[in-house]
């Protein structure tokens, strides 16, 4: 398949302008005929079904939770970037564009980042109209703070619940539009399918989470809202039923995916205590401008702590290794999240890790304490030190936290061109759920630009070029055979999990998937260990199959059959992901092939070979997918080994 | 450790529901108390029972899902957490912990310990919102909103309407949940515009959902896992009068 990213001609900073100018527009009394499903209500949705509803479109929202609120954008607590330079630190939306690119380890798009820049800073402007209580100085002006991998102060943030008052700010837009009238959301029900007539996405199936009914719902475009994959780990901080449906779905019915392989590995999260973990929580990322992160100097300091006859507090400076710094000394703990992840891997795996299951490095606030007082350090973070001693039930402002990577954005998802368009016509893909702004790492503080750049700023130009294209009567009714097809589809999956009447849980399943794909395909991977793990997936997938145990009916309420399907989906792409990263003969970004490291231990790319988007194409039912190959053209940066020594 | 469980099982809204009594032997002090659940579930499963329908989601105290009413209180018997944020730690050896769903006629009861919140989505569609469409926004730093006023807008909008505020009341009123979101918007310029439609509206949109009364006892505070403050509902009732006397619009 030719791959055409529709990446405007003409230098960078005037790209995106052009391509505005040049897009077909909608005139504003016809904007009332055409309807647009948006699918998931996070911060790429609710901006999208808001803004599109706002210019007059007939936006029909769908969301799983029982309100829009709840989608996992809420649970973001650092920040969002915005090059607005209210710092004079030397920012500037080039700055911002360079910083993501390289942190991608370029691996993205230049067009598409650039543009993230540009418009991150009307978003901020759109949230604090909106009521965005975010933080501010005391003259009343918007505090910032800086991030994991930039050197500027760019970051805003609402203590640590940015995420959750942004998502805030997207909902109230998307309630006013439910009043008018012109935002019709529907809640607890789940996108199962996709359909496709005449080459056009045409709308979706859906089940009513409450009744079991499954439905048709038409419309002249459809957009993807629905996060990434990162429950694929079992194991992640993503929200419980965070899942790839939705996008698995499109991608069967011809939508490619890109990447699948960049996985993004948080440093700071809460290590894991036993079996019965069901999710992790992640600690943000903030906290690293302030704690210093170390491990004793030696295993047998490490074994005594992890033994507990020793206790963090008791080691004096010159037996502690605070790793980052003494590798990294310009950028110290603010290393990126991948860097600063493998490199807590590697202390650990030389013997050094502390907590009693030696998986834990510490992160230590008692220099800043000392320096800046309790009470600041307490208004930065209170919440997080609060929310850490629920769970380990340790007070951080006395002990240092103990904190160690786990699995936390996909940077990886649905192929989109340049107007966010998949491979499908008609079919979007906006915010975490496409592949297109974080190359192979996301920054810290670029999730939540995206998803809102997406939804605020992108999709109300390009999806208006689409439909002036085809015109309001080009829209294929429910009662199509299409629609009936895929609804049956739907229906005989559903009938097929309630009768394997199994022995096993559909949670064993998904945890032996995620053991499987975090031990080969997680923090560090080799060819050996993805060949391995290609064939274990395909086993367990059979298994499932043959043996998953799925009670009640599908007529009602049944979250166990709705984590069926979702599991189904996520076997099927943790095999996608390993043969992308068994493709993949590189280290770059969140993909770490141990075979291709510097002799530092740092990520190897190899330009020459693969500076492509991998777009993989569904094949049919057990088939090996297609791989097709984006070239990415760099003419404003050169690219370079990242260094942040 | 052992605990004895009566949750509370109901098929769908139309049938009637009952206590039914569970025991589980094996249960680490460090579990959450829905991994703990989680485990009840797994064992349900392989029995051939069905599971345990509850609202979950992000399980770390922030998208608001989880609403368990555990032992007569709204989220447990901890203070300022969610019930994904209580630890089977709270709870000792051998202890019987009775589980049931939100009790409120305007929260109905979809399936066990599952409800239907709806109510709260609609009293922010009838005002809880500033009116700016996408694009009309000056710049961010053009209006300063000293300290003080930015923060208390963040207290009050850090509400995660889980709904504990309903269920712990007397009178199943949601008189926190929607002084919260008024106040966010009240003490802010951004706010201004709207706020005397706004503090009629939600209040009028409140009432109509069925939700009751405001007595002011202040449990709802008590058990909001975000200990948002009663201050806020002063702010509500201050609103709500002066929009009453100036208003030329909505309802009487």
């Amino acid at each position: 398949m030719k791959l055409e990213s529709k990446i405007p001609e003409g230098p960078l900073a005037e790209k995106w302008s052009r391509h505005k100018f040049g897009l077909k527009l909608v005139n504003p009394s016809n904007k009332r005929k055409y309807d647009i499903i948006v699918v998931g209500t996070g911060l790429a949705g609710a901006s999208a079904a808001a803004s599109l509803a706002e210019l007059g479109y007939n936006v029909k929202a769908f969301t799983f939770h029982d309100s829009p609120r709840r989608a996992h954008s809420i649970a973001a607590q650092g920040g969002i970037n915005a090059a607005k330079n209210y710092q004079n630190d030397g920012d500037s939306i080039f700055r911002l564009f360079y910083d993501t690119i390289k942190g991608g380890d370029y691996r993205a798009r230049e067009g598409n980042v650039y543009r993230l820049a540009e418009v991150s800073v009307n978003i901020i402007d759109q949230c604090v109209a909106q009521g965005v209580p975010f933080a501010r100085e005391y003259g009343g002006l918007l505090a910032n703070r800086s991030f994991g991998g930039a050197q500027v102060s760019r970051t805003f943030y609402a203590r640590g619940q940015t995420g959750q008052q942004l998502l805030l700010g997207a909902y109230s837009a998307l309630s006013r539009q439910v009043t008018t009238g012109k935002v019709k959301l529907i809640t607890r029900t789940e996108m199962l399918d996709v359909v496709v007539e005449g080459g056009k996405a045409r709308g979706i199936v859906t089940r009513n989470l409450i009744t079991g009914k499954i439905e048709s719902h038409s419309a002249h475009a459809v957009l993807i809202c629905t996060g990434g994959y990162g429950n694929v780990f079992y194991l992640s901080t993503n929200a419980m039923n965070s899942n790839v449906t939705a996008a698995w779905r499109a991608h069967k019915r011809g939508a490619l995916f890109a990447n699948p392989c960049y996985t993004q590995i948080h440093p700071t999260c809460i290590p894991v205590k036993g079996d019965y973990q069901s999710k992790l929580t992640l600690m943000s990322e903030s906290l690293r401008n302030d704690g210093r992160v170390w491990v004793p100097k030696t295993k047998e300091d490490a074994e005594k702590i992890r033994k507990g006859q020793l206790k963090a507090t008791d080691l004096s400076e010159d037996q502690r290794d605070y790793f980052l710094e003494r590798r990294y000394p310009s950028f110290g703990n603010l290393v990126p999240r991948d860097v600063a992840s493998r490199n807590a891997k590697y202390v650990c795996d030389e013997g050094r890790g502390v907590a009693s299951t030696g998986l834990a490095v510490y992160l230590d606030f008692a220099d800043a304490i000392k320096r800046d007082g309790k009470k600041t350090i307490e208004a930065k973070y209170g919440n997080l030190f609060e929310m850490y001693e629920k769970i380990i039930d340790e007070n951080p402002y006395e002990t240092p936290m103990m904190i160690y990577p786990a699995v936390h954005y996909t940077m990886g998802g649905l192929w989109v061109d340049y107007n966010l368009m998949t491979t499908i016509p008609g079919l979007y893909a906006l915010g975490e759920a496409n592949f297109s702004d974080h190359g192979a790492n996301r920054l810290g503080a670029s999730a939540l630009m995206q998803g809102l750049a997406d939804g605020y700023f992108v999709i109300p130009y390009t999806v208006g070029d689409y439909l002036a294209t085809i015109g309001p009567a080009d829209k294929v009714s429910v009662e199509n055979p299409t629609f009936k097809e895929a609804e049956q589809n739907v229906i005989s999956m559903t009938e097929r999990f309630l009768t394997i009447k199994g022995t096993e849980t559909v949670d064993s399943f998904h945890k032996r998937l995620g053991h499987i794909m975090w031990e080969y395909c997680g923090m560090s991977r080799n060819a050996e260990g993805l060949k391995k793990a290609k064939a274990m997936i395909q086993d367990l997938r059979k298994e499932f199959w043959s043996n998953v145990r799925v009670m009640g009916e599908g007529d009602e309420m049944n979250q166990s059959l709705e984590h069926a399907g979702r599991v189904a989906d996520f076997i099927e792409l943790g095999e996608l992901m390993v043969d992308d990263a068994l493709a993949r003969n590189e280290s770059c970004g969140g993909h770490f092939r141990e075979e291709f490291q510097t002799e530092e231990g740092e990520a190897l790319r190899d330009d020459a070979n693969f500076t492509y988007v991998a777009a993989w194409q569904y094949q049919g039912d057990n088939k090996p997918e297609l791989l097709n190959k984006e070239s990415l053209e760099f003419e404003n940066v050169k690219l370079t080994q990242r260094s942040y020594k | 450790m052992k605990v004895n469980l009566k949750v509370w099982r109901q098929k769908n809204s139309n049938t009637a529901g009952k206590l039914v009594e569970y025991q589980l032997d094996s249960i680490s002090p460090e579990m959450s108390f829905l991994e703990m659940f989680d485990v009840l579930n797994g064992e349900l499963t392989k029995k051939g029972e069905e599971i345990i329908a509850f609202d979950h989601d992000c399980r770390e105290g922030i998208c608001g899902s989880c609403s368990m009413y555990i032992n007569g209180r709204a989220h447990g018997p901890q203070t300022g957490a969610t019930t994904c944020q209580l630890h089977m730690r709270s709870f000792n050896d051998g202890d019987t912990i009775v589980v049931e769903p939100w009790r409120s006629r305007a929260f109905p009861v979809i399936k066990d310990l599952m409800v239907d919140r709806s109510a709260f989505d609609r009293v922010i569609q009838a005002g809880g919102y500033v009116s700016v469409n996408t694009g009309s926004a000056r710049d961010a730093n053009e209006t300063p909103i000293p300290r003080n006023i930015a923060d208390e807008a963040m207290d009050a909008a850090q509400c995660i309407a889980c709904g504990a505020c309903v269920a712990a009341c007397k009178n199943a009123s949601a008189m926190l949940y929607v002084a919260a979101k008024v106040s966010h918007l009240a003490v802010l310029p951004q706010g201004q515009a709207e706020s005397v439609a706004r503090a009629e509206r939600m209040v009028a949109q409140m009432d109509a959902e069925g939700f009751g009364a405001c007595s002011f006892t202040g449990a709802c505070s008590v058990e909001c896992p975000k200990s948002i403050s009663l201050d806020h509902i002063a702010r509500l009732n201050r609103e709500y009068l002066g929009a009453k006397l100036t208003s030329t619009n909505v309802q009487g």
